[in-house]
């Protein structure tokens, strides 16, 4: 007689499995997980600390607040930062200062380990929430993060 | 939109015709019966499923198809070249020969031959040939074994299938399609054999899955196991031709179930009876919701290995069928079955 | 089944078939060559190396906060276990105690890796026998998972959130929320994949008495985990080893006797309501505190050797630092726990069928990159 049990037991679990699925099938309008990519861009929001990429933000009179010291070049694991930087005369105090000239970062080798920006002693390079980064060439991957004629802003030191 | 196409002379012209109608048809069916696979896959797995290409996705597989046909077909170097592109044709025109003897409705039939069951299941045999070929001819292991594995279940598997039909033709007596259509207007057969007829289905259904090579029954093509199975070289229309024959099977193999349990293009109770052209939506209302339970079986269940397919079939479905055979000889010799 | 061909008088031939390095079943660049007689396995030889980037060379290289980040890249689905295994060695080794709430923190997040991790598992799982729909109900709870990770720690794979010393900042205040959000919704969700997958009578036969590892071999295969539990050895190193905040937890290991494949499936079922439990403990609960305790700039390890091993998902994963007293490792090896478990693929195929093979190499839960590192 366990054959026909087994029979028994065996399309009874067919039809629990059945009975899952055929639940997912009728509430399908109100349960599918697809999200709808391009033609969601506008609602889409990335969380606040989502690591898209590196930016150094800039205020309205062109400032930032990056001072060369380089720590975030060295904490970086795969050299994705690069800081090109000389000493100029700060026309402020008059003394020489160091200070960015470029302050290169590679999209295409980042990581996002996020060491750099806990590596920043003034917090001159925040994690943007963009996630649409990709390129037809790579060289644009390579990004000068300093925005052209823009200097220290005033007051900040290392 | 009544089609009187009934063959009544031998006209060559007519008889191209109603091959050249059936094929546009039904390479256009196939089609549709991708999307539809598609969309109550995505259903099942909490997607949407195809919905760019035309309104609500519905020109997917036409774009696909197109895509298809345009591609290039590659192979291997040490193919056997003849059989290799013989393959394909085997499986499609097997199981498009297979639709010639369906009653649609009363007149929407092609071809009413007197052994329509005995046809159809001989026909249906023919695309493992194809599917052997193809698995052999391609010089591919993963192909090989995928054939082999094909020959094997649809040997099994013929048995079921011919057996539980057989069942029912206890009950009705004929093996004509028309005529066993024609006898369900007392009940549907599901209906009028009760029991034996419900587990003759049942078996049908299991036994019909495996005819296909679907999932749970899908050996030959084993994704996981075996990459593609046999069709694993074939590239462009031929790859498109065995998938197309998959789907048309599929479709044969819910016809029949229609026809032989559920009263083909007859309306329940007979609502419809005074417009006879709506037979076409009952039959394929009633070969969809099969469909559709086939596919319900797919996205449901895990595969089952080589060895226990062959088990199921030997020492539990052929057992049970031809006790059922015997069972429902009893009922029809005492005549227990239900008559509306 | 007994009638195997060799044993006729026909004369036959085994033969050979390269399964992957971009098989399906393989999930990643795992090559196996298998030598099959029909459909029965003969033997089974895994061929590695298709993903190695030599992380434990680059770590050599690397100070200690940058090698943290590199094991997000080995087992990338228990990301988070993985950087905490570095973080301990180094804090160990510095003789640092890390406040309470990093701990607790640690602990949860870990668990919900784990789950996250068996949730794909059990998809691919259901996959590798058949069962497509498997895959989207798995993906569908880690979801919720990745976006607590996402949340919180700003990446949903490669977290990254750990640092020698702590973490790298605060949780994020809906994290409690939405953990209890997850915990409340996987808990109704675990009996469906019961129905749907485990009762089944199908799987069933696919999974019972098929690739029996007995627990001497387990053993001396050096397995772990989930694996090494469905044969018996109790190994698990939470329970044994306890780290960060799980001794103040209790759970109980999940173990399993039998051995074979539905074994080890059932002991990632019940690790996850284990896990689970080990949530909801510690959940509201999250003691008050810094976030991390401040380090030196550049860390130096003492003269020496250290070692720490954790329970990853996939069994135990172990670090062993040799330091000279410089700012880098001088050698750094990890013992991962799916190299030692690929080791046992030939004991328990053999014999079965390409399919049976599947279906347990399915249950050891391979992640290759954590194999190649």
């Amino acid at each position: 007689m366990s054959y026909f049990g087994d029979i028994y037991k065996g399309i009874k679990t067919l039809l629990t499995g059945m009975s899952v699925t055929g639940k997912v099938f009728l509430n399908n309008k109100n349960n599918s997980i697809t999200q709808q990519y391009p033609d969601n861009r506008e609602t889409l929001k990335m969380f606040n600390r989502f690591r898209g990429e590196v930016v150094m933000p800039h205020n309205e009179k062109n400032e930032h607040t990056c001072t060369g010291c380089q720590k975030c070049e060295i904490a970086c694991p795969n050299g994705s930062i690069e800081i090109i930087w000389d000493r100029q005369i700060d026309p402020e105090s008059g003394k020489k200062k160091k200070m960015i000239d470029k302050h290169i970062y590679h999209l295409g080798m980042c990581t996002m380990c996020g060491l750099c920006i806990e590596a920043c002693p003034t917090d001159a390079i925040l994690w943007a929430q963009n996630y649409e980064n990709s390129v037809y060439d790579r060289t644009k991957l390579t990004k000068v993060l300093n925005q052209p004629g823009s200097k220290i802003m005033p007051g900040v030191e290392d | 939109m009544i089609l009187s196409i009934n063959i009544v002379e031998n006209d060559i012209f007519n008889m191209l015709l109603i091959a050249a109608i059936y094929l546009g048809i039904f390479s256009v069916a196939g089609l549709f019966l991708v999307l539809l696979e598609r969309k109550v896959a995505a259903w099942f797995q909490l997607r949407l499923g195809p919905n760019r290409v035309g309104p609500w996705g519905l020109l997917q597989t036409m774009a696909d198809a197109l895509k298809l046909v345009s591609k290039e077909l590659t192979g291997t170097i040490k193919a056997d070249k003849f059989l290799y592109n013989l393959a394909p044709y085997f499986v499609i025109i097997s199981s498009l020969m297979a639709l010639a003897v369906f009653p649609f409705t009363q007149e929407f039939q092609a071809f009413d031959i007197n052994i329509g069951i005995f046809f159809l299941i001989a026909i249906s045999s023919i695309g493992v040939i194809g599917i052997l070929l193809g698995g052999w001819a391609s010089n591919n292991k993963f192909a090989l074994i995928g054939a082999m594995r094909s020959g094997v279940q649809t040997i099994s598997y013929e048995l079921s299938v011919g057996l539980s039909l057989v069942t029912m033709v206890l009950l009705t007596g004929t093996l004509q399609l028309s005529e066993i259509i024609e006898v369900q207007k007392s009940g549907w057969l599901i209906v009028q054999g009760h029991i034996p007829a419900i587990i003759a289905f049942m078996i049908y259904m299991i036994a019909g899955t495996a005819e296909t090579n679907r999932a749970p029954f899908d050996m030959v093509e084993a994704e996981s196991e075996l990459g593609a199975g046999f069709h694993t070289e074939y590239s462009g229309m031929k790859f498109a031709y065995f998938f197309l024959a998959e789907f048309i099977n599929m479709f044969i193999i819910a016809a029949i179930g229609t026809t032989v349990f559920f009263g083909g293009w007859l309306s329940p109770f007979g609502i419809t009876e005074s417009i006879p052209w709506l037979g076409i939506f009952w039959f394929l209302g009633k070969t969809f919701a099969l469909v559709f339970l086939m596919m319900w079986f797919r996205w449901t269940f895990p595969r089952l290995r080589v060895d226990q397919l062959l088990t199921l079939e030997w020492k539990y479905l052929l057992p049970l069928n031809l006790l059922n055979i015997v069972l429902m000889a009893l009922i029809v010799w005492l005549g227990l079955t239900i008559q509306i | 089944m007994d009638t195997n061909i060799a044993n006729s008088n026909l004369k036959s031939e085994d033969y050979f078939i390269n399964m992957g390095p971009q098989h399906p079943a393989t999930h990643g660049v795992l090559r196996l060559l298998l030598t099959i007689d029909g459909e029965i396995i003969k033997k089974v030889e895994p061929d590695l190396g298709y993903i190695h980037r030599s992380i434990e060379k680059m770590s050599e290289r690397d100070s200690y906060q940058q090698i943290v980040h590199l094991t997000d890249r080995m087992d990338y689905l228990s990301s988070h276990i993985n950087n905490e295994a570095v973080c301990l060695t180094v804090e160990n080794a510095l003789e640092i105690e890390v406040p309470e709430r990093v701990k607790v923190i640690r602990t949860i997040i870990g668990e919900l890796t784990r789950i996250a991790s068996h949730c794909l598992w059990w998809g691919v799982m259901g996959m590798d026998v058949g069962a497509l729909t498997t895959y989207f109900y798995g993906f569908r709870d880690r979801e919720m998972i990745n976006d607590i990770f996402e949340e919180t720690c700003g990446a949903r794979l490669t977290m990254n959130y750990n640092i020698p010393g702590g973490l790298m900042f605060d949780i994020h205040p809906n994290f409690v929320k939405r953990t209890k959000e997850f915990v409340a919704h996987f808990k109704t969700k675990i009996p469906e994949y019961d129905k749907l997958l485990t009762g089944n009578v199908i799987f069933q036969k696919r999974m019972k008495g098929v690739g029996i590892l007995s627990k001497e071999d387990a053993i001396s295969f050096g397995a772990s985990g989930p694996v090494a539990r469905g044969s018996g050895y109790s190994c698990d190193v939470r329970k044994y080893y306890p780290y960060s905040a799980l001794d103040k937890v209790t759970f109980n290991e999940a173990l399993k006797t039998d051995g074979d494949s539905l074994a080890r499936y059932e002991v990632r079922i019940q690790e996850m309501w284990e896990s689970l439990s080990i949530i909801e403990q510690l959940i509201d609960n999250i003691p008050e505190g810094d976030y991390k305790v401040a380090t030196k700039a550049v860390i130096k390890l003492p003269k020496g050797e250290f070692y720490q091993k954790v329970e990853t998902a996939r069994g135990e994963l172990g670090v062993f630092i040799n330091s000279t007293g410089t700012k880098n490792p001088y050698r750094l090896k990890f013992r991962s726990p799916g190299f030692s478990n690929l080791s046992l693929l030939n004991h328990i195929a053999v014999g079965g069928k390409i399919g049976d093979l599947v279906a347990s190499m399915a249950t050891l839960d391979l992640v290759i990159p954590d194999i190649d590192r």
